[in-house]
């Protein structure tokens, strides 16, 4: 009984020496890849700053106003003017179109009054 | 375990037998087993004794070798927390009120040497020399082959020079990682940020600190990490500050001035919206302070914060508006114009003459300084001097630029019944045009005080009541009088009621005394006058239109036109919608019974 004891007892100690050994190489492992991902992240960040840099660059009013200005032709743009608000009952409805008939079809008028094909004629 | 008997048989009978006392063998026992007892203890204790030692010494030695590493080896970030990847930007953005970028970071290179590493100095003098031609060969070969073992060269490399640099193969030319300061937007509110530089440097890295303007102003706060992601956001407005740049720029051009200020602020919130000051210059690589010459006249120098002028008659709306609240005039009230005023050796006159008697609206909307020194008459000095203070035009201004808080206005040494006269109409004080635009919104604003600040706010600002909403109101409909029916008649902008007043002063000459041909004009504007939203302080300096027989330098021919046509182009940008004011109904008069 005792040296089954033993026997069990050894044998935990190296399942867990085993497990520990285990462990810590996992560990390792996952600390080098939140190493790397941190790195990742920084160069993330620093291209994105970079990214901003340019766009706000890109985007800075003086160079706007030029490419406005040499595009000017083509997309006549012009600074924002006081007349150009407008309210919103200002705004006309749309008029109804009338519809447009392009085929017409032939009715046959057989039967019909002269009068009756007036009063159409002013419709 | 077998022990010896105490009392062996054999020995006591013996003993008896040779009539000895038998319990001596027994003392003799007894002491033998005890000494044979305390061996065995003393042996264990020094066992004991031992194995403790021993474990000590392993343990101190353990620590004294752990110890001795940890100080030889190169520190370490911790691997297992999280806080590795926030130290890549150090200094915290700027963005305006929009979220757009005013100043961030780049990432760039020094460029070092150690001459005692180099195989060819002078060859990697040539090559330098093409790279960079502002540097000085002697000296470089000088330092390549002196006993020197360490130069900076290059502070800042752009990534083709650095590649230019690299492929001179020379292992003695060394780059050092950097963090450079850049406004991408170049000029538009340079005076604003200022501008940054390097502190302490080393090879792997270098400080970058703010030498002016906000940056100077927040630096501890750019620099902690612990803001790095949190950008500083200003209440400048990027395209409104570029508009307002582009169209003072030709303003100034049209009228030939030298220099031009501008502040544009939010009367509710204190918040400042735009705040020009030409001629400017590019922070991505600021000028060096001027030596000699007058201050004004370097572009860092920033005529809207710093620049303190006598700012004339735009003074004037003061001494009315703190007369009315006193209860002392009324705007019908009549005043005694003849002039000139003598006083001393002064004689106070007016630029045209107006008449015997002016009411006060009329005094505002003529702009009559006769008119305007008899109130301050009326005030006095004390009450004057308190006025001014309550609407912050004695201290420097507590906006965030360190520019603007060295900039104390200039007040008379005593101030006499003589300077409350020229002080209300706006000679004999000088401030800056930011302390008119912050007094000008205290009017605007109802008469409650309005501190003007260059961080974005969300709410309204609570300052005290400096003088009635009455009296603020009536103010305000004597400002609009002058732009419909006084010097300021360019100042109409069609749907936006412009309020304002004119300013023109001369300029004081160095040696004492006045220039006749040298002034500046000031225009202040409050907008919409219904309903007012923002408050314009315009200055000119040294302007002079000429599209006439004679030069004009009035502020209602120079600086007026350029104010109108500036709020023509921002106020769009505002948000405002033009209002068209009620037009007066036509005069029905009764023709037939």
């Amino acid at each position: 009984m005792k040296s089954l004891l033993y026997v069990l007892s050894a044998l935990a100690v190296i399942g867990l020496a085993f497990w520990a050994y285990r462990e810590n190489y996992e560990t390792q492992h996952v600390l080098n890849q939140a190493e790397r991902l941190q790195g990742d992240i920084g160069d993330a960040r620093s291209r994105l700053a970079m990214l901003r840099a340019e766009w706000a660059y890109l985007n800075r009013p003086d160079r706007l106003r030029d490419l406005a200005e040499i595009n000017f032709g083509g997309l006549a743009l012009l600074p924002l003017r006081p007349d150009q608000f407008g309210r919103i009952d200002q705004v006309a409805y749309p008029t109804e179109e009338k519809i447009v008939i392009n085929n017409p079809v032939e009715v046959s008028s057989d039967g019909a009054d002269d009068t009756d094909l007036e009063v159409r004629d002013e419709e | 375990m077998i022990r010896t008997p105490l009392r062996p048989l054999a020995r006591v009978i013996d003993a008896r037998a040779k009539g000895e006392n038998p319990d001596a063998i027994e003392r003799e026992n007894l002491r033998l087993r005890h000494e044979e007892m305390r061996d065995k203890d003393r042996t264990r204790a020094e066992g004991r004794l031992l194995v403790l030692g021993a474990m000590f010494f392993c343990a101190f030695t353990v620590i004294g070798f752990r110890m001795g590493a940890m100080a030889g080896s190169e520190p370490a970030e911790p691997r297992a927390s999280a806080a590795g990847s926030a130290i890549i930007a150090d200094r915290a953005d700027i963005v305006d009120r929009n979220g757009r970028i005013l100043a961030t970071n780049l990432e760039t290179h020094a460029l070092y040497a150690h001459p005692q590493q180099m195989i060819d100095p002078l060859h990697a003098v040539e090559k330098l020399m093409e790279i960079f031609p502002d540097l000085d060969r002697d000296r470089l070969i000088r330092d390549f082959t002196g006993k020197r073992k360490f130069l900076w060269i290059r502070k800042r490399l752009s990534p083709e020079q650095q590649q230019a640099v690299m492929d001179i193969g020379e292992p003695g030319l060394l780059f050092g990682p950097r963090e450079m300061r850049l406004y991408p937007n170049g000029r538009i509110a340079a005076h604003v940020l200022g501008g940054a530089g390097y502190g302490q440097e080393g090879v792997a890295s270098a400080e970058v600190i703010g030498v002016a303007g906000v940056e100077r102003q927040f630096d501890s706060h750019l620099r902690d990490p612990a803001n790095s992601d949190k950008p500083l956001e200003l209440s400048l407005d990027l395209s409104i500050q570029a508009a307002t740049e582009q169209v003072l720029y030709g303003g100034m051009k049209l009228m030939n001035a030298k220099g031009a200020a501008a502040v544009l602020m939010d009367i509710h919130t204190g918040e400042v919206i735009s705040l020009a000051s030409l001629p400017d210059f590019d922070p991505n690589d600021r000028p060096p302070l001027p030596t000699k010459g007058h201050p004004d006249d370097s572009p860092l120098f920033n005529r809207a914060a710093q620049g303190l002028y006598e700012l004339g008659s735009t003074f004037k709306i003061f001494a009315v508006a703190q007369a009315m609240d006193l209860g002392l005039v009324a705007p019908q009230t009549v005043i005694d114009t003849k002039g000139p005023i003598r006083f001393g050796k002064y004689a106070i006159r007016d630029f045209h003459f107006y008449g015997n008697e002016l009411t006060v609206e009329k005094i505002i909307v003529k702009s009559s300084n006769i008119g305007t020194a008899r109130i301050a008459q009326m005030l006095g000095p004390q009450r004057q001097q308190e006025f001014l203070t309550s609407l912050g035009l004695t201290t420097s201004s507590q906006i965030e630029l360190p520019e603007a808080r060295q900039a104390k206005p200039l007040l008379p040494a005593k101030w006499t019944d003589l300077s409350a006269m020229t002080i209300s109409y706006g000679h004999g004080m000088s401030a800056s045009p930011l302390h008119l635009a912050a007094a000008y919104a205290t009017i605007a604003n109802d008469g409650m005080q309005v501190r003007p600040t260059l961080l974005k706010q969300s709410t309204p600002q609570r300052g005290p009541q400096v003088m009635s909403a009455t009296t603020a109101k009536r103010s305000q409909a004597m400002l609009r009088k002058v732009v419909t029916e006084g010097t300021a008649s360019f100042g109409e902008v069609e749907g936006y009621a412009v309020a304002g007043k004119t300013g023109t002063a001369d300029k004081p000459k160095p040696t004492g005394g006045y220039y006749d041909d040298k002034v500046i004009t000031t225009f202040a504007t409050l907008f919409p006058a219904y309903d007012p939203q923002y408050v314009l302080v315009l200055s000119l300096d040294e302007p002079v239109e000429t599209s006439g027989k004679e030069p004009r330098r009035t502020a209602g021919w120079t600086a007026v036109p350029v104010a109108a046509e500036l709020i023509r182009r921002v106020a769009p940008l505002l948000g405002l919608r033009p209002q068209i004011e009620p037009a007066r109904l036509a005069d029905i008069t009764l023709t037939s019974q």
